[in-house]
């Protein structure tokens, strides 16, 4: 009997701050002090936390935020890509405060920078959160990562009693019926560094036991959470990995018009020796899923383009077609090469567009975290920030903006 | 009926009528309305005027192209004042095909009106034009044949393309016949990425015809230079692209796409600590590089070789900057400038550190 994911989804159409957080006809109340109150209590680490509400089309620019998750909740005790999930849609928890590795981003709820972010077409619920004095980088990331969850826990907890608008089931069987379809493997590469590049599958850092094959159901089952830094245009926050849209079309697509084979979760490692090792792990683990095929999508730039391109040349040369997925850092003026490593072998390249591409932002009635330090996150610069409360940033610093797993529309072409 | 687009036309010697070689050192004139392949212009596109046609020699203006150019700018503003009310729009210059003198003269024309008269420009060259390498990355070049027989072909393109220009519409190469400038532009495209990924494999395996969206570039491959002899007597600096900077970041180098490095003094120090020196970069964890900066600027093992006699000495500046989402083109920049400081100052080896 194969297992199942049932998706409960409650689609929330507003939100309000209340003395209760309920859910009803998609009106989402959130009681602010009480979820405050619980994020304080479970963590001693915490000094304060402000909760603050923001729609789609409101004056509003959220500084500094770390993470971006969706509000969702396990019940029945399953693991991870299997179950029941309940889930919120329309809605994002955003993490934000004082910046703790320069690589926190900027969400515009509207204007010319709302176009650059998926969160901005989302009802946010933002926890801005500072720490006791005296934490250690790593525990600052760690206590803000646990908060972003814990809060997203609490508002999906409250709403689970309301009855789901949607459900949706999901069948995967890597052996599908129809054998004549193209086989397909996606390889899904994950920042994994230390030093504040961290990701965490089933709670294990990703530095670990990469590479592997996964369930797809599993990765979008809040298997893989963000716990890195990266500049924010084209880190995975959670919220892309719980949506992430390459698995969601090569599942819809799934037994008729190819059959999605597996996804191989790999790893950007530091070393020349372990990227090269990782690589071919990943290439082999592909070649044993029977892949026509594969998808491979990076997270960060530099360094990880060197692992992009030896996944890439490692599919080409066992015969595997591929397609890779990258931004490009291509200069302010659009006139530099554009990644730091290349190969022949990567001939069909998706652009998810440049980052080094500049924004004018015009000023926000309201803001919500820590914005003189706009000017210390990568994409912004001295003189970044305008005295009028416009600015001026690389895209680089939107969250989401070149999203490398292709959640976006942007792309780049010569000119 | 909506009034025309202006136009002043730029032409050599020859196709400005003229006369031959024996008319190549002509200096630039100006004639009011078109002239020889003007008067095509002004036919196959109503929506615009030739109003005015310059005129040069071809040696003239490969002699004399900074003064060549002045002048014509000259001339342009001369019968274009302001309080007359009479504005131009677009400067087309040539079709000059495979003409290397003609073309350079068509680029450098197009570059300074555009940048100095704020007029938008267009020229019209073969691909393998010597004056395509010089001015494709500042100046729009429709894409021309390599001879006058793709004359008609041309001027319709000019104009076809030349439009877009005033009405500030993107110009693509594919679709528009232009010569790529080699900038990359971003724009919305109506498919996600994991839309066009997934189309694109498929493709692809398919065996269909598929098109890249970022065609590989072919990198640099540095030569090593030749072993030192004698590191007991050379003089070694430190550079590095890990953002470490005196406390307080003096220079303040930005923490990604940095547009500086700076020199700093290592005179009297022996090791750096975490107060005297700090990391500003952006795309690493800056915490143990904070604690003890030596990490990614050896100072302290660098005093150890010095004294053990295995350097001659170490040369008393660093340069540092930030290597993180740094264009190559910048980058090319700030090694150009500090290997010039280096080899000024006598230093013969570099111990070059990135993150």
């Amino acid at each position: 009997m194969p297992v199942t994911l049932s998706l409960r989804k409650s689609m929330v159409r507003s939100l309000a701050l209340g003395d209760a957080t309920t859910l009803a006809r998609g009106e989402l109340t959130l009681d602010a002090r009480a979820l405050a109150n619980e994020l304080e209590a479970q963590d001693e680490r915490i000094a304060t936390v402000e909760v603050h509400t923001t729609l789609p089309g409101e004056s509003t620019r959220v500084v500094c935020a770390k993470d971006v998750v969706q509000p969702r909740l396990k019940v029945d005790g399953t693991d991870p890509g299997a179950g029941t999930t309940y889930l919120m849609e329309n809605l994002a928890v955003v993490t934000c405060g004082p910046i703790v590795g320069f690589q926190e981003g900027i969400i515009d709820m509207s204007g010319p920078g709302a176009a650059y972010t998926p969160f901005s077409e989302l009802a946010l619920v933002v926890i801005e959160l500072r720490v006791v004095d005296g934490l250690r980088p790593h525990e600052h990331e760690a206590t803000v990562r646990h908060a972003g969850l814990r809060a997203a826990e609490h508002t999906a907890r409250r709403c689970v009693e309301f009855a789901a608008d949607e459900e949706e089931e999901i069948h995967w069987d890597e052996f599908p019926a129809d054998a004549g379809l193209p086989r397909i493997a996606y390889v899904d590469m994950l920042l994994s560094q230390g030093l504040l590049h961290d990701t965490y599958v089933l709670g294990e850092n990703a530095r670990d036991g990469l590479p592997l094959v996964m369930d797809p159901r599993v990765v979008i089952d809040t298997g893989i959470v963000s716990g890195n830094c990266v500049s924010a245009c084209d880190k995975n926050t959670t919220f892309h990995h719980q949506n992430n849209p390459l698995i969601a079309k090569l599942l819809s697509g799934h037994g008729k018009r190819w059959n999605l084979v597996g996804v191989v979760l790999t790893n950007e490692p530091t070393r020349l020796a372990e990227k090269e090792a990782s690589a071919a792990r990943a290439v082999d683990l592909v070649r044993g899923l029977g892949a026509h095929g594969a998808i491979v999508t990076k997270e960060g730039f530099g360094n990880p383009d060197a692992d992009l391109m030896m996944i890439t040349r490692g599919l080409e040369q066992a015969g595997i077609k591929a397609v890779a997925m990258t931004d490009e850092y291509a200069g302010t003026d659009g006139g530099s090469q554009s990644l730091a490593d290349t190969t022949p072998e990567a001939d069909a390249i998706v652009s998810t567009g440049n980052a080094n591409q500049r924004v004018r932002l015009p000023a926000m009635q309201k803001v919500i975290g820590p914005l003189p330090d706009i000017t210390r996150l990568a994409g912004g610069y001295p003189g970044s920030l305008h005295e009028d409360g416009s600015m001026e940033v690389e895209l680089q610093a939107i969250v989401g903006s070149t999203n490398q797993l292709g959640f976006g529309r942007l792309s780049c072409r010569e000119s | 009926m909506p009034q025309k687009i202006r136009v002043i036309h730029y032409l050599n010697q020859f196709f400005g009528g003229l006369g031959g070689e024996e008319e190549a050192g002509a200096e630039p004139s100006w004639f009011d309305g078109p002239r020889g392949p003007g008067a095509l212009l002004d036919e196959l596109t109503p929506e615009l005027e030739v109003v005015a046609t310059i005129v040069a020699g071809d040696n003239y203006m490969a002699e004399h192209l900074t003064e060549g150019t002045e002048r014509i700018l000259a001339l342009i503003e001369q019968h274009t004042p302001a309080d007359r009310g009479v504005e131009l729009e677009l400067l087309l210059a040539g079709p000059a095909f495979n003409a290397g003198r003609y073309g350079m003269a068509c680029g450098a024309l197009c570059q300074a009106v555009q940048s100095r008269l704020g007029i938008r420009a267009l020229t019209a060259l073969y691909p393998e034009n010597p004056a395509v390498a010089n001015y494709r990355r500042e100046v729009a070049m429709l894409r021309a044949g390599d001879d006058v027989m793709g004359m008609r072909e041309a001027l319709e393109g000019m104009a076809r393309v030349g439009l877009k220009l005033v009405r500030g519409e993107p110009i693509l190469p594919v679709e528009d016949g232009t010569i790529p400038r080699g900038i990359r532009q971003n724009y919305f495209s109506v498919s996600t990425g994991a839309e066009r990924a997934i189309d694109m494999l498929m493709r692809k395996l398919s065996g269909a015809d598929f098109e890249t969206e970022y065609a590989m570039p072919v990198f640099d491959r540095v030569t090593p230079a030749p072993a030192i002899e004698d590191m007991g007597s050379a003089t070694v600096a430190l550079v590095t692209s890990g953002g470490i900077v005196p406390r307080g970041n003096p220079d303040r180098i930005e923490a990604a796409s940095a547009s500086r490095f700076g020199e700093y003094p290592l005179e009297g120090l022996d090791r750096l600590t975490a107060e005297t020196h700090q990391s500003v970069h952006g795309g690493y964890d800056p915490t143990y590089a904070n604690a003890d900066p030596n990490r990614v600027l050896p100072l302290d093992v660098m005093r150890d070789l010095e004294r053990e006699g295995r350097i001659g000495r170490l040369h008393p500046l660093y340069y540092a900057t930030v290597g993180n989402a740094t264009s190559v083109r910048r980058a090319r920049r700030f090694g150009e400038e500090i290997a010039a400081l280096l080899v000024n100052e006598g230093v013969q080896a570099v111990i070059f550190t990135s993150t």
